[in-house]
């Protein structure tokens, strides 16, 4: 069994990054980390090999740089192989573009299964999985809290509002998996070392076969027209106890209609 | 108790701007040491060490290991799946020969792995530390077969390891030890005896313990030259190698102490029944000259955690003082307390002393991987003599100063720091055990002044000072505005006394020399850690804030070097009546 997994290698969320007046996207220029939300993929598929007993997982990564070392993480934990698509020509491109050009490299590796996160942790579009999954003609299922495969058949817990759906569907097909459904393992000794061997294929756009007027601010659909900074949050209401705190508690929430 | 954050920065800044480590993996037998390999393989160690090893930090002091009425040794929850994830992770082959399942890595690298895993916790590290010791020993000294058979296990850390050296009546004078070895037809030997302080002689981490004991054979003579080196297995490997039948060995009770509750200190008894089973390494009678080849490493590492417990009460005692707030600041502004001179003077004195501390471990790594390695006899050599010079130094003294440090961290919270919930104290208790262990520092500044003095009669100290003393050079031919000729002046003072101290040692008495010599050892200690700060501070794409930890601890800590010449050269003689005048109560 071959699984694709969409890995971001996105800026470090511990070090708080910055917006660039110009383009008004987040400055990327420095070293990018797997995106946390990534390794849940990576350990789902690192998994479903090892239950198929046998197959490879393959890495599908875009960035404007040359960066690697998110991938390495995720070469260390045990993925088989990577395909970077790199180009600078790709700084600006919207959700769309992104998932055009991810499209177009997944298919090349002709995967059973693809694997991806249901957003990535720096933009929160959150459709990409499903364009990717749409380009390619595939059945989409989205924020998955288990996966199991079977005779050509996935099956998936998908969570919902109210508890899950159980959704079965045909290989090929794209998987959105939720963070948090299983536990990423930690790169070993060994697979930090054997990442540094394992084959990493470098595209630009022209190897998929797009023009750098297809992609980036050049191809890009949309316009960022404004970023403004978050409001700052509002004091809160002090509900002091005479003896009806609670019902001021519930006709509170009942207001928030969270009850 | 706050997170463990590893500052990767000032690691990889000391690994690269005070020691070489571009230097040494460009030694022959490191052509796998890639510079960009090593991030990464440091970048994981830490975030190991973060998320799984330090949260087990504050429950290991709390409940800490308890020894059952069976003989068993029940560790701390969580301290056996945080083991198993590092045997999976495979963090203690790093350095191990690659024949037995090793990387092959050099003792720098491990030694900045091995900081983080011990600032995580200390009591947790010392499995994986005296599996390593093992290690060496093994590596070292044992013949084709044992390693074979015990190497790859050790190595993987699927097996402990232990050292097995004190007794009851043979603490620092190791020649006094009595547990008894006697050969049997087979070549194997029954060992007999009591042994105590054995740093996790029992536990529940993995499915066998390999012991390295010191024992006396038959007819063998007294004191140190009498001693050989046994592996004792506390189960015998069967026939595939796997744990088999039960040693007789067990250990009788564990101690109850200041710190490092989790780590279990085991008294073993071996030899209650018919004798324990035990392979002799090497030959009969060498034991303590394996023992001491094993020990160079053993003391970098523990002089290491001297490091990483002032590293682990720092940063606590910084995330504190930057949110306590208490008074004014100078200015008249209600104010965290870091804002206090007095608390920030606290700060940077923790943070410039460990990154002195830090810097003189790593070179001390740095000279052990060049004595193994250097393809030049006379470099290999030199790096050897170094290495034997910079061993005490490192154990003593940032031991001495890492618990002083712990003290200071702990001062930095006022009240709240005495009150363990605050969590400060344990750092305080747990570093205590460091000065003591693997030689206490006052058998380090004895080996300093008379093995390591003794090399090419001061030249190894001399050839020390004089890099010093290079350094001192360059603070002078720098630019003036990097605002480091304060350091230039206490570092050129302080490699004067110290020289002064090293003359008037080799000239000494016996008895005057061992007077002097732990005020000499933190003399030497302070002037080359203080120069190994200023070589950072100096180090190309330096940044500005090294200058200001180099002249903190200049002003703070070189400074006081001169001044402990007095303490070398003038007590002898009150000292040498002491215990019949002022001591004989």
């Amino acid at each position: 069994m071959k699984i694709v997994v969409c890995v971001k290698q996105i800026p470090d969320p511990a070090d708080p990054g910055s917006l660039d007046p110009d383009t008004k996207t987040l400055k990327r220029d420095v070293k990018l980390i797997i995106d946390e939300s990534d390794s849940y993929g990576v350990e789902m598929a690192l998994q479903l090999v090892d239950a198929a007993g046998g197959g490879s997982v393959h890495l599908v990564s875009m960035v404007p740089n040359r960066e690697v070392s998110g991938l390495r993480t995720a070469l260390a934990m045990g993925a088989d192989s990577a395909t970077l698509i790199s180009d600078e020509a790709l700084a600006g491109s919207d959700a769309l573009t992104t998932a055009k050009v991810l499209a177009r490299a997944i298919e090349r590796a002709e995967p059973d299964l693809v694997l991806a996160a249901t957003e990535s942790t720096d933009g929160y579009t959150g459709v990409v999985p499903a364009q990717v999954a749409e380009l390619l003609g595939l059945p989409s299922v989205t924020f998955a809290k288990e996966v199991a495969v079977s005779g050509g058949t996935a099956t998936v817990r998908r969570q919902t509002e109210a508890g899950y759906d159980l959704v079965e569907c045909p290989l090929p097909a794209l998987v959105s998996v939720t963070a948090g459904v299983v536990e990423p393992r930690y790169p070993s000794f060994r697979g930090i070392m054997a990442a540094k061997k394992k084959p990493v294929d470098q595209l630009g756009i022209a190897d998929l076969g797009l023009e750098p007027g297809q992609v980036g601010w050049a191809g890009g659909g949309q316009e960022i027209v404004d970023v403004a900074a978050a409001p700052a949050r509002e004091s809160g209401e002090i509900v002091t106890d005479e003896g009806d705190a609670h019902e001021r508690v519930v006709a509170f929430l009942d207001e928030l209609k969270v009850l | 108790m706050s997170d463990l954050r590893v500052d990767l920065d000032e690691i990889k800044f000391n690994l690269r701007g005070v020691a070489d480590l571009d230097g040494v993996a460009a030694l022959p037998g490191f052509e796998h040491v890639e510079a960009d390999l090593v991030d990464d393989l440091l970048a994981e160690a830490a975030r190991f060490a973060e998320e799984v090893i330090a949260p087990l930090n504050r429950d290991g002091d709390l409940i800490g290991a308890r020894h059952g009425d069976d003989g068993q040794v029940v560790t701390t929850p969580g301290f056996a799946a945080a083991y198993a994830a590092y045997v999976e992770a495979g963090w203690g082959a790093v350095t191990a020969d690659p024949d037995y399942g090793g990387g092959g890595f050099p003792h720098l690298v491990g030694a900045a792995i091995e900081e983080m895993i011990t600032t995580a916790s200390m009591a947790w590290s010392l499995c994986p530390l005296l599996t390593q010791g093992a290690v060496a020993l093994l590596s070292a000294f044992g013949s084709g077969e044992q390693k074979a058979l015990y190497l790859p296990r050790l190595v993987s850390g699927e097996w402990t390891g232990t050292m097995n050296l004190t007794e009851p009546e043979a603490g620092s004078d190791l020649g006094a030890v009595t547990t008894r070895a006697v050969p049997r037809p087979d070549g194997s030997y029954r060992l007999t005896g009591t042994k105590i302080f054995i740093t996790y002689g029992e536990h529940d981490l993995a499915p066998n313990i390999v012991h390295m004991v010191l024992a006396r054979t038959p007819g063998a003579p007294p004191g140190t030259k009498g001693l050989s080196c046994f592996i004792v297995p506390k189960h015998l490997p069967d026939s595939d190698g796997e744990p088999g039948a039960r040693n007789d060995v067990r250990c009788v009770s564990i101690e109850h102490k200041l710190g490092i509750h989790a780590s279990p200190t085991c008294v073993m008894s071996y030899g209650d029944g018919d004798g324990a089973v035990g392979w002799l390494i090497g030959a009969e009678n060498d034991g303590m000259r394996y023992m001491f080849k094993m020990m160079n490493l053993a003391r970098l590492s523990v002089g290491l955690e001297g490091v990483a417990i002032a590293e682990r009460s720092y940063q606590q005692a910084l995330a504190y003082a930057r949110q306590r707030r208490q008074g004014r600041a100078p200015g008249g502004e209600p104010a965290a307390i870091i804002e206090h001179p007095d608390v920030a003077r606290m700060l940077l004195d923790m943070r410039s002393t460990i990154c002195a501390m830090r810097g003189l471990a790593y070179r001390n790594a740095e000279a052990l991987d060049r004595a193994g390695r250097e393809p030049d006899p006379d470099a290999r050599r030199a790096a050897d003599e170094r290495a034997a010079l910079l061993t005490p130094l490192t154990k003593a003294w940032a031991t001495d100063t890492g618990c002083e440090l712990a003290g200071v961290g702990l001062q930095v919270h006022g009240g709240m720091g005495y009150v363990e919930e605050t969590g400060s104290a344990q750092h305080y208790r747990d570093a205590r055990i460091a000065p003591i262990y693997e030689g206490t520092n006052g058998i380090q500044a004895i080996d300093l002044v008379s093995r390591k003095l003794a090399i090419r009669d001061g030249g190894a100290a001399a050839d020390l000072l004089s890099d010093a003393a290079a350094t001192v050079e360059a603070l002078a031919a720098a630019d003036r505005r990097a605002g480091l000729d304060p350091v230039r002046r206490h570092l050129r003072a302080a490699v004067t006394a110290t020289a002064q101290a090293t003359r008037w040692l080799l000239r000494a008495s016996p008895e005057a020399r061992l007077a002097g010599a732990a005020p000499y050892l933190e003399m030497l200690a302070v002037t080359t850690a203080g120069a190994a700060l200023a070589d950072g501070a100096l180090a190309r794409g330096s940044a500005a804030d090294r200058a200001v930890l180099a002249r903190f601890f200049a002003s703070n800590r070189l400074a006081r070097v001169p001044g402990r010449l007095a303490a070398v050269t003038e007590p002898g003689p009150d000292l040498a009546a002491a215990t019949r005048g002022v001591l004989a109560g």
